[in-house]
């Protein structure tokens, strides 16, 4: 009823090709954004950002990157975690070694640095498909796992291996307090997603899509697949690796390779499948559902009184995430976004559907 | 069955997000709380196990005899499975309960400890890490918040290394000899690198450096180095399913387990599990006494697990070295609080003022005794400057059924120590843009 685009007429070519075609949507989304700009950094507890808003916020970077690579251009990638590391690890040692380079610029070059990897990587895909391709990314995970655990100058030859930072700043404003830090991982994945969305409306975006859909196709009609995939290699870890360095330096202050494994890169690529491959909302929904499952898992119990101890918690976190992973791959293959699509379908014929 | 799912789905998050934002309470007024964070699962749970089960256990033993002088403590148990990320969401979870917040922090994992140490001074609650954790901080005049007591890895690496130098008939014996250090690749077993490069300076050894990729399962291609070079001696320094793994390719290689000399993560009855008899010989350093019982452990049977309130599954585990470690953590903890009180009153202290405690540490023999740790470790004192308080250790051997100290206490060489400790402190002060704590910082209050 509140829901319907009823004598919503576009007049212009303009007005007909913007992101939320429906002005309810606009409105929600805008609605959205103010909240989580100007409402949230006040109400949320510490907790909250910490534990729950700065990682999530982060890890839909992540999953928009992945799934540029995988939802739009069809190439299976389980080396994200790699990209990350080498945006942070990059990002990090253009901090250390250039005196008094802007945060934003070394987050900037440490995805440019991601970029060229991720390209390298890429090459594979202009030969090799699907589960192939996707052993010769785990080569990059490998790989770039070794690089930073023993190349010592990656590291600043610390002793433990392990890298900090501290004092970030941006335009002399300091980046300390929880909230601070939420709006700065917002501010940049609002910016990443709109650029995102974009280019995927955009030829190159149509490119990667029929690229996806039937590479021979595509070549037919005149998309040439080196550029067509290896752009989407260059972007996906370009802006995976941008989220790669602000994991490192906004959420977890001090890292080791470790923070980057393959775990990362399967908990992303989950992420994508449970979001819904090949779209931009899917990849929060993903990142959403994976981050809060878990903590949700280990403390519903609790609240609901049932004492159980960690480690059955623990335990019931893996099946209960397992299960539900199973689930949604047979109910919904296109994951939560789908739900989303299906659920606005039915709400714009309520209350009378046909 | 599409919108049932989705309905399903809104009250699963729904109720998710409900139980995130809201903390059961349980708030009283009279209770110290202590967070407990433990890994039950994953592949460092055989020896995480213990040590939390050792924690809790002696936590609930204080209780037990009435808190401490008269508070008692109140606790909440976060798993995080080893990995730093889930470590950062429990320490935020846990940090704020109680009526005080929590008195302090054991992470057990020496990554953990990286990223959370920046964190401390906003949140004003010490991190102790006994025995781990980055062996730096024991320079209190950087490192506020942060208590290496008992020891480091460049304590531990040290002391290692003394020992083996007596078994050769002095330290200018080991001239010309091979030691490897076979590490988990991780913060934790680089920490001890710097340490050993610098005694190997000393005494002309040759050091060879054959990492484990975490979580240390697959060792092939390190053992057949050590095949290849044959070293003299063999240090591990590994932690969970690393060591019986470890173990294991040593029998496989015939390499003698005599030779080979553990950190004191990684020589505890897990360790040996599943091969007993091919681990005879074997050595390891040992923080507090691995072997038959002290007073603390009767006590703890009788007011606790004849009660049947006892965490560990079985009252076999009382008593072993990693149980015994997690309860002398969990005391040094108690006894900081009680030290802080002494300035503060009897009453639930914020993380700060049981930071004063931690500074101010005095346990001799007398207390020792008094709570039943006579033999288990040797007295401790910490100051301003010192944040380690003392760094003895021994080193026992696994004789095919259990752990027998086979060595005397070792004290590691501060000579040689604080210099590493002091450049390594003012490096990270540097990077960090600190300068040390003056004199007035020291003070109570």
């Amino acid at each position: 009823m509140l829901y319907r685009e009823n004598g919503q007429f576009k007049t212009t070519y303009r007005a007909d090709q913007q992101i939320f075609p429906i002005v309810q949507d606009r409105y929600v989304i805008g609605a959205l954004l103010a909240f989580a700009f100007a409402v949230v950094p006040w109400i949320a507890p510490e907790y909250l950002f910490r534990a729950i808003l700065i990682p999530f916020v982060i890890l839909s970077l992540a999953a928009i990157g992945l799934n540029i690579l995988v939802g739009y251009c069809g190439q299976i990638s389980l080396g994200t975690g790699a990209f990350m590391a080498v945006g942070a690890y990059a990002a990090y040692n253009f901090q250390a070694r250039i005196e008094g380079l802007p945060l934003l610029v070394s987050l900037l070059l440490g995805g440019l640095c991601a970029t060229a990897v991720g390209v390298v990587f890429g090459v594979p895909s202009l030969r090799i498909k699907g589960l192939y391709l996707a052993v010769a990314t785990l080569a990059a995970q490998f790989f770039v796992d070794w690089a930073f655990l023993r190349i010592q100058w990656f590291t600043d030859y610390s002793a433990s291996g392990s890298v900090s930072v501290s004092n970030l700043q941006i335009f002399g404003v300091p980046i300390e307090t929880p909230a601070q830090k939420y709006l700065f991982c917002l501010a940049v994945v609002t910016v990443f997603a709109l650029m995102a969305k974009n280019l995927i409306r955009s030829a190159i975006g149509r490119e990667w899509m029929a690229m996806r859909d039937m590479d021979v196709a595509a070549a037919v009609i005149g998309i040439r697949p080196v550029y067509a995939k290896l752009t989407a290699f260059a972007v996906s870890s370009f802006i995976v690796g941008v989220a790669g360095a602000l994991w490192g330096f906004v959420h977890l202050g001090s890292w080791e390779p470790a923070a980057f494994s393959i775990d990362r890169s399967f908990q992303l690529l989950f992420m994508v499948i449970i979001g819904g491959l090949g779209s931009i909302m899917g990849s929060f929904f993903g990142a959403a559902f994976i981050v809060l499952l878990p903590l949700a898992l280990n403390q519903v119990p609790g609240w609901l009184g049932i004492p159980i101890a960690t480690s059955t918690a623990s335990h019931l976190e893996v099946i209960i995430f397992g299960s539900l992973i199973v689930f949604f791959l047979i109910v919904e293959p296109h994951g939560l976004a789908r739900l989303w699509s299906i659920a606005k379908e039915k709400l714009r014929l309520w209350p009378f559907p046909h | 069955m599409k919108l049932k799912s989705l309905a399903l789905g809104a009250t699963i998050a729904a109720a998710g997000i409900a139980s995130l934002v809201t903390s059961p309470a349980f708030a009283q007024a009279k209770e110290q709380f202590v967070p407990v964070m433990s890994y039950r699962t994953g592949p460092y749970a055989p020896n995480g196990v213990p040590i939390a089960d050792g924690f809790v256990d002696y936590l609930k033993l204080v209780n037990a005899k009435g808190g401490i002088n008269g508070v008692k403590i109140m606790w909440e148990e976060c798993e995080f499975g080893y990995a730093t990320d889930r470590a950062i969401e429990c320490y935020e979870r846990l940090k704020g309960k109680g009526p005080t917040g929590a008195a302090a922090f054991d992470l057990l994992s020496t990554g953990a400890v990286y990223a959370i140490t920046a964190k401390t001074a906003t949140d004003k609650i010490p991190l102790i890490h006994t025995g781990y954790g980055r062996a730096d901080s024991a320079d209190g005049g950087i490192f506020k918040w942060n208590f290496p007591l008992l020891g480091t890895y460049w304590t531990a690496a040290d002391a290692l290394i003394q020992h083996i130098g007596k078994k050769e008939g002095g330290l200018d014996k080991l001239k010309g000899k091979k030691i490897a250090l076979v590490y988990h690749d991780s913060p934790f077993g680089k920490e001890p690198i710097q340490m050993l490069q610098e005694r190997a300076k000393m005494h002309g050894f040759e050091l060879l450096l054959l990492p484990v990729t975490a979580p240390g399962v697959e060792q092939k291609s390190t053992w057949l180095q050590v095949r290849q070079q044959r070293p003299d001696y063999l240090l591990l320094w590994g932690w969970g399913v690393m060591n019986s793994t470890a173990l294991k390719e040593a029998v496989a290689t015939g390499y003698p387990r005599e030779k080979m000399y553990g950190v004191w993560w990684s020589g505890s009855e897990p360790d040996v599990k599943g091969v007993e008899e091919g681990a005879k010989g074997y050595n390891s350093l040992v923080l507090d006494y691995g072997q038959g019982r002290a007073k603390v452990h009767e006590d703890l049977l009788k007011l606790v697990y004849d009660k049947g309130q006892g965490t560990a599954a079985s009252k076999d585990e009382v008593g072993s070295v990693l149980h015994t470690r997690g309860m002398m953590i969990s005391m040094l903890i108690t006894e900081a609080i009680k030290q802080a009180q002494t300035v503060y009153g009897k009453k639930p202290l914020t993380g700060e003022q049981v930071r004063w405690g931690f500074e101010n540490l005095a346990l001799d023999q007398k207390k020792l005794d008094a709570i039943g740790f006579t033999g288990v470790m040797k007295p401790v004192s910490t100051s301003c400057v010192d944040h380690m308080g003392s760094s003895w250790a021994r080193v026992h051997t696994w004789d095919g059924a259990h752990w027998k100290l086979s060595s005397d206490w070792i004290e590691a060489d501060q000579q040689i120590i604080k210099p590493l400790v002091k450049a390594s402190a003012d490096k990270f002060a540097a990077a960090n843009k600190l300068t040390r704590r003056t004199a007035e910082d020291c003070s109570p209050g």
